[in-house]
């Protein structure tokens, strides 16, 4: 399969579309974990319960339409090969958990991507709407529509004084779980992210790195979401983690101007010396394509370089994680077969980069 | 420093907690902190699971409310009667098995929610509208009537009389909702 047919398939709305200030922010993303009433939690069910539970989702709602998003794809987790399990992980379409430990599972996808019902993880239901950009609100109305076209197919577990009940108590009420996804090298290398994270914390938000280990941020990636879900309004806590982000792309903005100010030629320098290396090398681990990734995407942002498309970030980040570079193989590599194919996908997909723009030239 | 539990030996464990940026300080000595079940977040050596820090933090509340409150019912022997999970359970697991669970362990979720969501303990925000049945009309019929309370103490007699035929049409919507639902 060529690389852009690849893509094609490969690659989800939130991953190639810009949405507002995504120079900062890549993602934002809405969780409602809910239950129906009258089984038992996924933890204890019964392989019976589960299954009638698979059933009615495959019938009421895959095969229903939901507004103007169509029908939705409804994919059991039986039926999927490993390496398409782990590929919807890396797209954030699915949880980990899911693909891994749940049989009777299975996840029902909307055309676009943006929208994800996992059926029989932690809780019966978990509704995820996915957005490029800031939108959280935005997300936030997607998710709450899918939540009440969902509840007219069925009974919800729900309690006056406790709100939406949950398999874990750090879910129950809202069931809400509001994230956003945030790029920041100018706060790392300005050092001020190690003291802006514990302040985030202190307001009961929770930032973690993504696909580091650890608290390792890999490519100065964070996620910044919400830890409360009980006494507060949806609308509250989407409000609260909104004023957090807003400040901190405010700051990383500054920190960023701050750069080049005083360090314009080493910044530049930093940037086309990671360009040099995504667009030559041979072979590249995860975590060095993640660095160079970042200083790319920096200095696309920044300007020092004009011709590459700022989602490239994006999609690489998710392209070239394990599961995609077998996808795209054909089948199962082992982890220096990854480095060669990683690096060589990084090389093709620049390449589509120039082509795109010499094409676009041609008058 | 004297522990806090026994005031009697030594105080040679300190924990700091930090909940949701709560920061809570305790001392004691390292027979009571194994009792109250503190040690339990050390044994576990590397590799803390999400669970056993969740089991960990339950456990702690479950003491020191034992101790607290002295419950006629001893909470480990709670069983809920549809999934029959023990409140011995959740603790270890971290997770409920089922709805009811949250209505058999009701009298010792208190504290647990508090810790985990900053001091809330009760639900504000959306309601569905099949399951949720007419808790939506009782909470606006709840706001209408303090409404017209201050309505009615500042004389405004007429937007009273407005406010109340509201209430009134509300309490029959409930009232047709209910039968509705006895049909079902």
């Amino acid at each position: 399969m060529s690389l852009e047919r690849f893509l094609q398939n490969a690659v989800s709305s939130w991953m190639s579309e810009e949405g507002p200030d995504s120079d900062i922010v890549l993602s934002s993303r809405i969780r409602l974990a809910r239950n129906l009433k009258d089984y038992k939690f996924p933890i204890i069910f019964s392989r019976e319960e589960a299954q009638e539970i698979i059933h009615w989702a495959e019938r009421r709602l895959s095969r229903n339409s939901y507004q103007e998003n169509g029908h939705f794809e409804f994919l059991g987790m039986d039926s999927l090969k490993p390496i398409e399990k782990r590929v919807l992980v890396e797209k954030h379409l699915i949880s980990p958990n899911l693909a891994e430990s749940s049989p009777y599972g299975a996840v029902l996808l909307s055309a676009n991507e943006e929208i994800s019902v996992m059926i029989n993880e932690e809780d019966h239901i978990r509704i995820q709407c996915l957005y490029p950009g800031l939108q959280l609100v935005e997300a936030l109305k997607t998710a709450g529509g899918i939540d009440d076209w969902i509840e007219e197919q069925g009974t919800y577990a729900f309690d006056e004084e406790r709100g939406y009940l949950t398999s874990c108590p750090t879910n129950v009420g809202t069931g809400l779980r509001a994230s956003v996804m945030m790029h920041l090298p100018g706060l790392v290398l300005t050092r001020q992210i190690n003291r802006i994270i514990p302040a985030i914390n202190q307001l009961g938000l929770v930032v973690r790195g993504i696909y580091g280990e650890g608290s390792e941020a890999l490519g100065n990636l964070f996620q910044i979401s919400n830890q409360i879900t009980l006494g507060k309004p949806e609308e509250d806590i989407v409000a609260d983690l909104l004023s957090v982000v807003e400040q901190i792309i405010e700051r990383e903005r500054v920190a960023r101007e701050a750069l080049v100010k005083t360090s314009d030629i080493q910044l530049e320098d930093r940037v086309f010396r990671s360009y040099g290396i995504l667009a030559n090398s041979r072979i590249i681990e995860s975590k060095e394509a993640a660095k160079c990734l970042s200083d790319l995407r920096l200095g696309i942002d920044l300007g020092y370089i004009k011709d590459i498309s700022k989602t490239i970030l994006n999609e690489l980040m998710i392209l070239t994680q394990p599961g995609f570079l077998q996808q795209y193989a054909g089948g199962p590599l082992k982890a220096d077969e990854r480095d060669i194919r990683r690096a060589a996908l990084i090389r093709e997909r620049l390449i589509l980069e120039k082509k795109d723009e010499q094409g676009g030239n041609v008058q | 420093m004297i522990c806090e539990e026994c005031n009697e030996r030594p105080a040679t464990l300190h924990f700091t907690k930090v909940v949701n940026g709560k920061k809570s300080e305790v001392h004691l000595c390292e027979k009571c902190a194994q009792d109250k079940g503190e040690m339990s977040l050390f044994n576990g050596g590397a590799g803390f699971t999400f669970n056993e820090l969740l089991g960990g933090l339950l456990n702690g509340v479950h003491t020191f409310q034992q101790s607290a409150h002295q419950p006629m019912v001893r909470s480990d022997e709670l069983r809920c009667s549809k999934c029959h999970m023990t409140y011995q359970d959740f603790i270890e697991i971290g997770r409920f098995g089922c709805s009811e669970c949250y209505d058999t362990f009701k009298n010792h979720l208190n504290p647990v929610l508090r810790r985990l969501h900053s001091g809330n303990v009760v639900h504000t925000g959306k309601i569905p509208k099949k399951a949720g049945g007419n808790i939506s009309l009782k909470k606006r019929i709840e706001e209408l009537k303090q409404e017209l309370k201050e309505l009615i103490e500042q004389e405004e007699f007429e937007s009273a009389a407005r406010v109340r035929d509201e209430i009134r049409a509300l309490e029959r919507e409930i009232h047709a909702v209910q039968e509705e639902g006895g049909d079902e």
